[in-house]
């Protein structure tokens, strides 16, 4: 909320200058965002009457004009439109400063000599833009400084309140704030009630009681309303960031502002038989003041007469039922409007007033009449007109009741760990307005005025209690805890360690969003339907990624657009998976690599990745664990990836993720050259492992025997590798393929592979026949399996 | 004896000079045969000692025995100098550019944010807060109700809440862990203290130059008997002056709203001064005593117990520790950005 500070120290008298005031207030919850002037900076602007004004001889569009300051009159050149003889303005006197440190100087226009310059708003720093010369009340006084008379030496201080605090949201709720916090009295504006002087009401029918239980109106008749709204009361609207529309409109604004009571006024003249408070019927349209037409639901109030729907309470009245220029009769409104029924509703038909964010934080239900008074007596002060009387339906029982909450010192003590004492306790409650009755020792039943909706409970008022108190005053203890060791699960990768084998293999973490375009989600996952965003912030951020891959590709690219022809990637993060009424949202790890195998150096040609790269890097990930036998690899197919170079990564039995190259269709669709190799699988899958159990070394010398043999082309290897590991048994310490070749030599369609076996009995020296024997039978396995021969 | 030193003499000189012109360890060996070997022009004539009397034998054996060992001894010499020329030449010709680089893979990088995020939960972690983590895509009830901000609540309006249906939402922040940590200890009759940090994503609907739909907050929950509001300004306060590294780091509790704590308040630190001079501070964490109602909802007696909780945005911290000023940067993953952070 935005006002002005002058307009508070009427209010409550504090000798803090603007930043003390503002600090104050900021440390006590009320966070002041901005302090601002009201104007720009300028000097030597005074009250300018201009007594004389004629065409300029040689420019259509100037006028040559004479300014009276009171005391002497001088010729100033005018461009300005409404520029005219017995208006006052501002006029920026030769050697005047305007903001952006803009010096007037006595100059020539056309041929004409100009001795000053008349200002509009705009040029003052008071507006953002300007039609014209900014017309002063007749009444002022030509040659006063300007910014005397526009009272201008005041800050507009722009306040952010939380949604609890409604109640600051007017000048007299910020004035409690300041007392309390400055310990000062409030000088509350007297209210006087206007005596009626003519019978006229109109009849109110209240139908929705629950939602609005307090309904008062009153009429106005004869009203002027081309009576001019005063300076001051422009000003302070101005500086609360509200432009001025008639006399009317500003007085229910002004009382708004001045006491939290948002009020609407009626052209009498346009209402039928009577007003109807009820809820809207479903699909009833209605158009607004601001010309928009809504179409409304049954969980909204609105007012109505006997023809028409008149506006949504508490948000927004109707375009053609307000005050306007041709209105004489004026119904006022002044209502409580129920908080929960007006929550939420200005936000579901993309509006937000002033009216409805006040009415959902809640405005004090005994605000009404004092307000109806208060803008009752401003019209007449300004547009003359009779009052009728205040007519007000109520239904009291559905009135919000005074809640009484009960305090104890003890639990202030344990919630805020400090000891306040019972008569500190007792003063600074009751500066905020609330009422302490003691009911035993450090024990007290705390009346909450009405114009609090966020004090119910006993944590509230300590709340309260802690603020003004001041929380900067509150201590600090370091919590005592049990010295009670947490469990680590050793088996189990940390994610960290997880992140460091892939940085010191060269990859780069990326972090990319969880939504993304519908488009690349089907270019990667045919069948799945992604979940869908219903309110995306745009069509390629719609829906949850059911991989991680999507992302990390398109990070390539972003990549490889910026002249980097190397990038190694991993990101881990959730994925989400629809299956039926179940939805998976499950930790993934993925990596992306493309370009050369090194960096650019200068020990020789580097080539570029390929699938066992990317590979040995997941191989390595995999033996973080000290389980890399539980994995295993399988020729597989996925829909991003070559179906050549594809593989499932298997754990007991489970496919747990893929490793793959790009597959060529896709990468052509996403402008990608070269090899891109990418792998993704189930976080949790991956971190598992075991702890390690030491095997005794043997102290028996090992066996190295090699077997080159040929075998078709489709052979996988590493199934000849889990073979020979189930035929050895024990003795088998390690196999490795060494050689894989086809070619000249070797039959098409075959190819030789070279395996070093390495054998080693634990408590005795093998003999070489049982070594023998033992390449026998695993060759005699392998080509039965696999149609395995040695090479010759 | 005469006779044998002239015999000896030339012997011993031309060996001398031999050592001298050998010009590595071949030539040298030739030199020592020669002289030296078995057949060798020195020990030939210790051999025709015996044609000697035995009185003239001792004497001229030691003759003999020390030209050999002076001849040994320049051989010796010779060959340590000639070794010594070798390893010089075979150091010189290896000398290679010791100031180009390595070879293998460059070192690369973890996230900020993710590096940030450790460092958090590790911070924390040393006094015994564990990690806990939730689903991203969550109900109405965990992500709001349970924190006490029903339906009609106007700080749904703050949220700018990504919606998949009425009641499924991606969470707005991380504190629907802690309910749901709550609920399970609640479940597990397990009783306090409850002492959890819950790292993630969360997100909002807003993009612009300060706000991303996706950023990452830490959730902290610290709930046992006595816990009060001094618990939690001391290890707030500690925290931030652990993870700038300042200890005299200005650190201030501003009263504010959040519907699930009470009393609620705004962290802020002091970060440079603004132009007036006055401090300038910067709203760091948003943090309170746990609502009862928040209480009530997870099953935790609150006759018996309170507890804390607080909630920070990642980036932001990342930012203020690395100096990055566009947080949009965080998710463009641009190598030359992501490089920096090593």
């Amino acid at each position: 909320m935005k006002f002005s500070e002058q307009w508070l120290r009427e209010w409550v008298a504090i000798e803090a200058d603007t930043q003390g005031l503002a600090d104050k207030i900021t440390m006590a919850g009320l966070e002041v965002d901005d302090i601002d002037p009201v104007a720009g900076e300028f000097t030597g602007v005074v009250v300018g009457e201009i007594v004389a004004c004629e065409q300029h001889p040689d420019a259509d569009k100037l006028r040559v004009t004479k300014v009276s300051t009171g005391t002497e009159e001088i010729q100033v050149v005018c461009g300005a439109p409404n520029a005219r003889v017995g208006i006052k303005v501002p006029f920026a006197t030769v050697g005047a400063v305007l903001p952006g440190n803009f010096k007037i100087k006595k100059a020539k226009l056309r041929g004409v000599e100009s001795f000053g310059m008349l200002c509009a708003e705009e040029e003052l720093g008071m507006a953002d833009s300007s039609d014209g010369l900014m017309e002063l009340p007749a009444d002022a006084t030509a040659g006063q400084d300007i910014r005397e008379y526009l009272n201008l030496n005041d800050k507009i201080i722009d306040v952010d309140l939380t949604p609890n605090r409604g109640d600051c949201l007017s000048i007299a709720g910020l004035a409690r704030e300041v007392s309390a916090n400055f310990l000062a009295q409030v000088t509350e504006q007297k209210v006087v009630d206007v005596a009626a002087e003519i019978d006229d009401i109109f009849p109110v029918n209240v139908v929705a009681k629950e939602s609005s239980p307090r309904f008062i109106t009153r009429v106005l008749k004869n009203v002027d309303v081309s009576a001019k709204t005063p300076l001051w009361m422009v000003e302070r609207l101005r500086r609360s960031g509200i432009r001025s529309i008639d006399p009317v409109v500003d007085v229910t604004a002004y009382v708004m502002l001045e006491l939290g009571q948002p009020m609407h006024g009626y052209d009498l003249d346009k209402l039928n038989g009577s007003l109807i408070v009820r809820m809207a019927e479903e699909k009833e349209k209605l158009v607004l003041l601001n010309s928009e037409e809504v179409e409304l639901n049954s969980k909204t109030l609105v007012i109505a007469d006997e023809q028409k729907t008149l506006g949504i309470a508490g948000v927004m009245g109707g375009n053609d039922s307000g005050v306007s220029t041709e209105t004489q009769n004026v119904l006022l409104e002044a209502a409580f409007f129920d908080p929960i029924t007006i929550a939420g509703k200005a936000r579901s038909y993309g509006l937000h007033t002033d009216a409805s964010h006040r009415f959902e934080r809640g405005v004090d239900f005994q605000l009404q009449r004092k307000a109806i008074e208060r803008a009752t007596a401003l019209i007449q002060e300004i547009c003359g007109g009779q009052a009728g009387p205040v007519s007000e339906v109520v239904s009291e029982e559905l009135l919000p009741t005074l809640a009484t909450v009960a305090l104890r010192a003890d639990k202030v003590e344990s919630l805020l760990g400090i000891r306040i004492n019972n008569d500190l306790i007792e003063g600074l409650l009751s500066r905020l307005g609330l009422e302490l009755t003691v009911t035993g020792e450090g024990e007290w039943n705390v009346a909450v005025p009405g114009w609090r909706f966020d004090i119910s409970i006993e944590e509230d008022l300590i709340e309260e209690l802690g603020r003004i108190y001041g929380y900067e005053r509150l201590p600090e203890t370091i919590p005592m805890a049990l010295l009670k060791l947490k469990q680590v699960d050793e088996s189990k990768v940390k994610e960290a360690d997880l992140r460091r084998v892939l940085v010191g293999r060269g990859y780069q973490e990326a972090v990319s969003f969880s939504f993304i375009d519908p488009k690349l989600h089907k270019q990667f996952d045919h069948q799945r339907e992604a979940v869908a965003l219903a309110n995306p912030i745009s069509a390629d951020l719609s829906v949850m990624r059911t991989s991680l891959l999507p992302g990390l590709v398109k990070t390539v690219s972003y990549n490889l657009n910026r002249q980097q022809s190397r990038v190694r990637l991993f990101e881990t993060g959730q994925t989400f998976i629809r299956n039926g009424d179940e939805l998976k949202q499950e930790n993934q790890i993925a990596a992306v690599i493309t370009g050369n195998r090194f960096p650019e150096g200068w020990t020789g040609k580097s080539e570029p990745v390929d699938f066992y790269d990317l590979k040995g890097d997941i191989e390595a990930l995999l033996e973080l664990g000290g389980a890399a036998a539980d994995f295993h690899f399988e020729k597989s197919t996925h829909d991003a990836m070559h179906p050549g170079q594809c593989a499932a990564l298997i754990r007991d039995g489970e496919v747990i993720g893929h490793i793959g190259a790009l597959h060529p269709t896709l990468a052509k669709e996403l402008s990608l050259d070269g090899a891109v190799l990418m792998f993704e699988a189930r976080l949790s899958s991956v971190i598992a492992g075991q702890v390690t159990e030491f095997e005794t070394l043997s102290k028996f010398p090992e066996v190295r025997r090699d077997l080159a043999l040929i075998v078709k082309q489709d052979v996988a290897a590493d199934s000849m590798n889990r073979v020979i590991r189930e035929v050895s048994g024990e003795l088998l310490t390690d196999v490795r393929i060494f050689d894989v070749y086809a070619g000249k030599g070797i039959e098409e369609g075959h190819k030789s592979l070279a395996l070093g076996l390495t054998l080693q009995h634990a408590s005795r020296t093998l003999k070489d026949e049982e070594v023998n024997q033992l390449i026998d039978s695993i060759l005699a396995r392998l080509e039965t399996d696999f149609g395995a021969s040695l090479r010759s | 004896m005469e006779n044998l030193e002239t015999l000896v003499s030339p012997i011993v000189a031309s060996a001398l000079s031999e050592v001298e012109a050998a010009a590595n360890a071949a030539d040298l060996d030739q030199v020592r045969v020669r002289f030296l070997g078995k057949k060798g022009e020195l020990t030939q004539l210790l051999k025709g000692l015996g044609k000697l009397s035995p009185e003239e034998r001792p004497k001229a054996g030691g003759f003999i025995n020390e030209a050999k060992q002076q001849v040994q001894a320049v051989l010796n010499e010779k060959r340590e100098a000639l070794e010594k020329a070798a390893l010089d030449a075979r150091l010189a010709s290896e000398t290679i550019d010791v100031t180009l680089s390595g070879r293998g893979q460059d070192l690369g990088t973890v996230h900020p944010i993710t590096r940030t995020m450790e460092r958090i939960t590790e911070y924390f972690g040393n006094i015994g807060f564990s990690v806990a983590e939730g689903p991203e895509i969550e109900d109405d009830y965990h992500n709001f109700e349970a924190l006490n901000i029903p339906g009609h609540h106007p700080a749904r309006a703050m949220h700018d809440t990504f919606y998949f249906n009425d009641s499924t939402v991606l969470r707005t922040h991380t504190s629907p862990v802690q309910v749901r940590v709550m609920e399970a200890f609640a479940k597990a009759g397990d009783k306090p203290p409850i002492a959890i940090v819950c790292p993630g994503k969360v997100y909002r609907c807003d993009s612009d130059m300060t706000h991303s739909p996706m950023f990452h907050q830490v959730e902290g929950l610290y709930v046992a008997e006595k816990v009060s509001f001094a618990d939690l300004k001391s290890v707030l306060s500690d925290f931030l002056r652990v993870f700038f590294e300042r200890d005299d780091l200005k650190v201030r509790f501003r009263p504010s709203y959040f519907p699930f704590t009470e009393p609620s308040a705004e962290v802020d630190i002091e970060w440079g001064t603004n132009e007036d001079g006055s401090t300038k501070w910067l709203e760091v964490l948003g943090c309170g005593m746990v609502h009862p109602k928040v209480f009530e909802y997870s099953g935790i007696d609150t006759s018996k117990y309170t507890g804390f909780a607080f909630g920070m945005g990642v980036e932001r911290f990342a930012m203020l520790r690395y100096g990055v000023k566009d947080l949009r940067q965080f998710f463009d993953n641009d190598l030359r950005f992501l490089n920096q952070f090593n």
